[in-house]
């Protein structure tokens, strides 16, 4: 039966992630890039959204979440056919128009957070082939494994909004796009530093508030467990922010704003998986580990590895996804304010299930994603040429640009 | 006549206005540029990645004066802009060949 005030909570829910990529992510990620690139990062968020509703409309929805296998949901609802206007969405109490909405905004986010490891030399063609293969070959089987019936959440994986569906694969294939597109011609002691910090702040801000409608909101319904999920997701984002500032201001005698932010980002993503499992405790754990790994991931990834994941996407993201769902496992426990392990299992045997989903993850969708890294490389091709990445792609790519005089 | 290019601190612009001013300046142009010198830039740190940031903003200031009034100007522009640190700018001077006020067609001294 269809309950109004889970349905309530959830429609709004759906526009709070639909906020964190339009304008949220957009900003966050168009502040750090260089002024004459602006616009094509907010470009590239836009037009994945469009794109990959109507995608996620088409077919993408169906293999997430429509009646399959265990590998891959079927086609049973392609065009939400068949799905009638008051029909409830099986264990809630959601119209599955709401459902779908709600979920449709997870699928925009994900390859919308991918553009961060590109940004400033992709050609714009790529970026919409690259998200919409993605969204069908790596994302909706990954969905369905974890949260449509698939053989993860089958095995006990507990990621409650996204570690490993969102952030884990972001992460992973912002690694494999980075590699292959290519670092920014100058990388690493000749790129420029963020155009618009205070834009930065602006996107981040949106990221943390729309947060509390991606965490609390995979409740699923208006109780308990959404007022919990927010709590513990807003102090691992003041943790980790604290964390970020005190570790600056140590390491440079300077805390910077770019890096603040940041490590609430990093404390939001480590979080989403535990968010529905831990407690208070649980939330500043999350927070302090999340923020702590996060910063160091950044140095390893950047200036260790010299690989240009431009905006930290793995080092953020991925890192902080992985992070919070292995923390899951300990976290959980009754003992410290979580919702305990059921008789089956325990802190151990949770812990080699969360790994076991990191992992497989992990390498499903490195190896997809090279395979479509390969497919656009030889159709759209990856990179503009030299010159218009100097000149920058907002005029090169998009014939406009974002400050005039 | 005098020529003036001075290249300051951004934020002595106003002293340094207000200086030549107190002393019979009356008029010149202000620009924002970007320069380096022995400084040569400074860095930024943003998520623990130094960025090398080489051309400083500064403010150029450009001021015709009659001959006799060019060295007042410059330790005026010297005095008001000083901070003592790295980056206060520097001052140079040129002959001025010839001036024109467009409004009168006034020309040469009478011009400035």
């Amino acid at each position: 039966m269809i309950n109004g005030a889970d349905t309530a909570w959830i429609l709004t829910s759906t526009a709070l992630v639909l906020f964190m990529t339009l304008p949220g992510l957009a900003l966050f990620y168009a502040g750090l890039v260089r002024a004459t690139n602006i616009l094509s990062v907010l470009m590239q968020c836009v037009a994945i959204a469009a794109l990959l509703s109507i995608l996620w409309l088409i077919a993408g929805y169906s293999l997430a979440f429509a009646e399959g296998t265990p590998w891959i949901g079927g086609l049973g609802k392609m065009m939400l056919m068949g799905v009638a206007r008051d029909q409830v969405f099986d264990g809630t109490g959601l119209p599955e128009t709401v459902f779908f909405m709600f979920q449709m905004t997870f699928a925009i986010i994900t390859p919308a957070l991918i553009v961060g490891a590109f940004v400033e030399r992709i050609r714009f063609s790529a970026v919409l082939l690259f998200s919409a293969l993605w969204l069908l070959l790596v994302y909706a089987p990954v969905t369905h494994w974890v949260w449509g019936g698939g053989w993860l959440g089958a095995m006990g994986v507990k990621d409650f909004a996204g570690g490993i569906v969102v952030h884990v694969t972001a992460g992973v294939a912002a690694i494999v796009l980075a590699v292959m597109v290519g670092a920014r011609t100058g990388f690493p002691s000749q790129v420029q530093p963020p155009h618009a910090p205070w834009m930065v702040m602006v996107g981040a801000s949106m990221l943390w508030v729309g947060w509390f409608g991606f965490n609390a909101g995979s409740a699923l319904s208006a109780g308990a467990d959404a007022g919990m999920a927010m709590l513990v997701t807003h102090v691992s984002a003041a943790t980790a922010t604290l964390v970020w500032i005190v570790i600056e201001w140590l390491r440079f005698g300077r805390p910077s704003l770019v890096g603040a932010v940041t490590g609430t980002i990093a404390g939001l993503a480590t979080i989403t998986p535990a968010s529905g499992f831990v407690g208070p405790i649980g939330g500043l754990a999350c927070g302090l580990a999340g923020g702590v790994i996060c910063y160091l991931a950044v140095d390893l990834v950047r200036n260790r590895m010299r690989i240009d994941d431009s905006l930290d996407v793995m080092a953020v993201h991925g890192v902080g996804g992985a992070t919070g769902t292995l923390l899951t496992a300990l976290l959980m426990s009754a003992s410290l304010g979580g919702v305990g392990h059921g008789e089956a299992s325990s802190v151990g045997s949770q812990f080699l299930v969360q790994l076991t989903g990191v992992a497989v993850t992990a390498i499903y969708c490195a190896v997809v994603s090279v395979v479509i890294v390969m497919i656009v490389k030889a159709t759209t091709g990856l990179r503009v040429a030299l010159d218009q990445e100097r000149e920058g792609l907002d005029l090169a790519s998009h014939g406009e640009t974002g400050y005039n005089q | 006549m005098k020529f003036i290019i001075a290249i300051i601190q951004p934020h002595r612009l106003d002293a340094v206005r207000e200086a030549l001013s107190a002393i019979g300046v009356t008029g010149m142009t202000a620009s924002e540029v970007k320069g380096f010198g022995r400084q040569g830039g400074h860095s930024e740190i943003y998520r623990g990645a130094e960025y090398t940031v080489h051309y400083l903003p500064k403010v150029k200031l450009e001021i015709a004066v009659n001959g006799d009034m060019a060295d007042r100007a410059v330790e005026t522009i010297a005095e008001a802009g000083r901070t003592g640190k790295i980056g206060d700018g520097k001052v140079f001077v040129l002959d001025l060949e010839s001036a024109l006020r467009v409004r009168t067609g006034e020309t040469g001294e009478e011009a400035l």
